[in-house]
């Protein structure tokens, strides 16, 4: 099977900037027989949009990722920048049976990227669930609201420093130790 | 191979290439199908015992909740629909009810106790799921499963298949008013459970697919058990036949009912049997095999006009579909180990703790602190009875995933609802609900 | 010469007239009546949530019958039920909707916690599950399983029946005015202070 990110791979090398590999402009990457994208958070837009003015029709998954108790990523291409917070996003191409993932680096300072619905309407439950829990705002979204956890919870409960809420198991009338 | 790459190109078929309208799913304002209305301003609307409702009382609009307690919301779903008289004009799928922070405890379960988590998301399917995190992580790991193991999964997932699409059966009919045939779907359910109770020890909520093969070996004699299930379910799918499909009160309140285009299907990532229900030819099992699926031979069941009806037929020649699969895997069936032999990940026979100091450092490793999983990201995808179901994986290097996210299809699904609801009666719209058949569970997660 | 167990002979019944009273009637405390007519007939709520709800519905279905027990009849308004199983996990969002349906059940009524998940959050110790469903109701019996196959749930059902039937229920429920039973420790107070919550 061709590779389905040689389609927008881009022929002149240096014309990405970065060094190494790109596609539709921005650094690629290959993560176990799938391949990844990197696009900065600005340029978040419009490389889903190039992708899916090559075919790749459905986004499949939408998904944020805290990585602040991470030990340090080593998957990442020159020239990207480790941020705190990772949008992933999985599309699917049916004519060319192609998988295509991106992911782009969300700083903490302002965790904010756009949103996809309108280029795929099925992302906007996808991002307000990573609203919801990861925290990473998505500008445009025509219902920006928790989905998951009640209205008026206050926090993101997926972030890594938020705790788990364990309450510890209380015995009450277990005889008392001897 | 010249045909399957042709249908791969056009899922539509030889000769179609017409997706149909989609432009509504794309709206924002009033006039999308989407009722976005946050609850504070929905409190508003309705009012207080002391202030009277806002809004013209003049117009017949009313906003209605349904649910989350309700007997045809299949589980926690609560639904706010906008209504003139007895035409839902917008909705919105109101969820969480059933949040259970599954994502959150998979990062605090090492690898081995992963699929107890997982397993309880879509209840009705538990072993895909199952199979969903335990491919990914045998992607990171690097494992190869042998081959019997994966024609076991084969056999237990196609058998879960015919299990969650028989309850399809039941609660749509409970739902549509043939109450007899809830009692029909479950009391072939319990064959098929029994046959896995046999296996893994429970009816449900498995956790026998994991990382590395199979909790278990086929018990003797399971040959014969599948072969009785093999016949005695056809001959009872021909009964549903004669009681609910050709009748016409059963079409009549199907047919026309909940249609959406491929366009929008796509466009609102639905899979499974929704986005077949179009026309439009995609499964996984055919497209993107895993497993061994493409060394069994299947049809993938395809509707023609996007309805409820197409939805319940699909589903309902899926079982044989599955059951046909069932029958090859019977013949096909290797011999070999049922997980990988890998010791670090595998845990060894209980037997050999006692003989040997290394198998039983081993399996306290194991169970104590877990295997340790190669850091990277990977997602890995299953077709689910529900459509695609997804498992994207980021590890660290440690015994348990950093960050484990499940694509739910019936998160996805759900977002269909308004739009297949838009213009139809109350009454259609609890068909449709049960006709995109969600599973709370993986809903919520 | 008619002869019936425990009672004898019975040819000279009909004309005995008042003096047969004795062998024409059965006598017992209406109490008694009521008790056994309750647990022959207790309609369950439909409040399945997860994965129990499953079992339940099997529990329902043709194998497991429950409409031996009078019980085949899941009443969707919590008004008609006598019985709320609550089957599956409740999370932080549903518990006011859990206390809102058991508020509106007529008494008398009881409740089923089906499940590890409703009896004390189950596998899932977190944010987002109530950990245990006698927080917010009073259970009466707990049926541990995750999830309980339907022959653990017919246990916990007759279990309840037994109950109901020996007036075991009523006389505790009398005992705590019904409610959750909450004990609240006021510092000021000298002595505890039980509360109410909902009203009978």
């Amino acid at each position: 099977m061709t590779d389905p990110a040689a389609v927008g791979a881009d022929t002149d090398e240096a014309a990405g900037g970065p060094t190494g590999p790109t596609a539709w402009g921005v650094p690629v990457t290959e993560s176990f027989g799938q391949v990844v994208l990197h696009p900065p958070v600005d340029r978040w837009f419009e490389t889903v949009a190039a992708c899916r003015d090559d075919g790749y029709v459905m986004a499949i998954d939408l998904t944020a990722v805290d990585y602040s108790a991470h030990p340090g990523r080593t998957d990442l291409p020159e020239g990207v920048g480790a941020e705190r917070f990772e949008v992933v996003a999985s599309l699917l191409s049916h004519a060319t049976g192609g998988r295509l993932r991106l992911r782009t680096q969300v700083p903490e300072s302002n965790p904010e990227v756009a949103s996809l619905f309108d280029l795929y309407p099925g992302t906007e439950a996808m991002e307000r669930e990573a609203w919801d829990l990861v925290g990473v705002a998505f500008s445009g979204h025509p219902d920006h609201t928790r989905i998951l956890m009640p209205e008026d919870w206050e926090g993101h409960p997926l972030r890594r420093d938020v705790s788990m809420g364990r309450i510890p198991v209380q015995f009450r009338d277990a005889p008392p130790a001897r | 191979m010249s045909d399957v790459a042709e249908q791969v190109t056009n899922p539509m078929g030889p000769g179609r290439t017409d997706l149909g309208p989609s432009e509504r799913v794309f709206r924002r304002d009033e006039t999308s199908a989407v009722l976005r209305l946050s609850e504070a301003e929905a409190a508003v609307l309705a009012g207080g015992a002391d202030d009277p409702p806002t809004g013209d009382v003049a117009d017949q609009r009313m906003i209605l909740n349904m649910g989350p307690s309700h007997p045809s919301t299949h589980g926690v779903l609560r639904l706010m629909l906008e209504m003139e008289g007895e035409a839902i004009l917008r909705s919105k799928p109101v969820i969480g009810y059933l949040h259970t922070g599954m994502e959150k405890t998979a990062e605090n379960l090492t690898y081995l106790q992963g699929p107890t988590n997982v397993t309880r998301m879509d209840y009705a399917a538990p072993l895909f799921s199952e199979l969903a995190f335990s491919l990914a992580v045998e992607q990171l790991l690097g494992l190869e499963v042998p081959t019997r193991a994966t024609w076991i999964r084969m056999l237990m997932c196609e058998l879960n298949r015919v299990s969650s699409h028989l309850l399809f059966q039941a609660t749509n009919g409970m739902d549509l008013g043939a109450v007899s045939m809830m009692i029909y779907g479950w009391r072939e359910r319990e064959e098929v459970l029994r046959f896995f109770e046999k296996v893994t020890g429970l009816r449900m909520n498995h956790n026998y697919i994991r990382p590395g093969g199979v909790a278990a070996d086929l018990p003797d004699g399971w040959q014969a058990d599948v072969r009785r299930l093999l016949e005695l379910i056809p001959p009872r799918l021909d009964e549903y036949d004669t009681l609910l499909t050709g009748q016409p009160i059963f079409r009549g309140r199907l047919q026309g009912v909940g249609v959406i285009t491929p366009a929008e299907a796509l466009a609102l990532s639905a899979t499974g049997p929704i986005l077949r229900s179009t026309g439009y030819a995609w499964d996984l099992r055919r497209d993107q095999p895993y497993l061994a699926y493409d060394e069994v031979e299947f049809d993938v069941i395809v509707g023609t006009h996007g309805d409820s009806f197409d939805r319940y037929a699909i589903r309902q020649n899926e079982i044989r579909e599955s059951l046909r699969i069932v029958e090859q895997i019977l013949d096909l069936m290797p011999a070999g180990d049922y997980r990988v032999q890998d010791k670090k990940v595998t845990p060894p026979p209980r037997a050999r703790i006692d003989e040997s100091m290394e198998a039983l450092i081993h399996h306290f490793k194991i169970f104590t602190e877990g295997f340790h999983v190669p850091q990277g990201e990977t997602y890995a995808a299953v077709e689910s009875p529900r459509g695609e179901l997804g498992c994207y994986l980021v590890s660290d290097g440690g015994p348990k995933p950093y960050r484990m996210h499940i694509r739910g299809p019936s998160f996805v699904n759900l977002q269909t609802l308004p739009h297949l609801m838009e213009g139809g009666l109350i009454a259609d719209g609890v068909a449709v609900i049960s006709s995109v058949d969600p599973i709370m569970g993986e809903v919520d997660r | 010469m008619a002869r019936l167990p425990l009672i004898g002979d019975v040819s000279h019944v009909m004309g005995d007239g008042l003096e047969g009273l004795e062998h024409n009637f059965v006598t017992a405390r209406i109490e008694n009546l009521v008790k056994w007519s309750r647990a022959r007939s207790c309609w369950p709520a439909t409040f399945g949530l997860a994965c129990c709800a499953l079992e339940m519905m099997a529990t329902g279905a043709a194998h497991y019958d429950l409409a031996r027990y009078g019980m085949e009849v899941f009443r969707a308004s919590p008004r008609q039920a006598d019985l709320m199983i609550v089957a599956g996990r409740v999370s932080q969002k549903m518990a006011p909707i859990l206390r809102q349906i058991y508020d509106q059940m007529m008494e008398p009524k009881w409740v089923i916690s089906m499940g590890v998940c409703a009896s004390s959050g189950g596998m899932f110790n977190n944010y987002a599950i109530v950990q245990g469903v006698d927080q917010v109701v009073p259970v009466d019996v707990y049926a541990p399983g995750c999830p309980p196959g339907p022959e653990t749930l017919m246990h916990a059902i007759l279990t309840l029946h037994d109950n109901i039937q020996n007036g075991e229920l009523t006389r505790r429920r009398t005992a705590s005015n019904g409610g959750a039973g909450i004990q609240v420790q006021v510092p000021d107070a000298p002595t505890e202070q039980s509360v109410e919550l909902g009203s009978r």
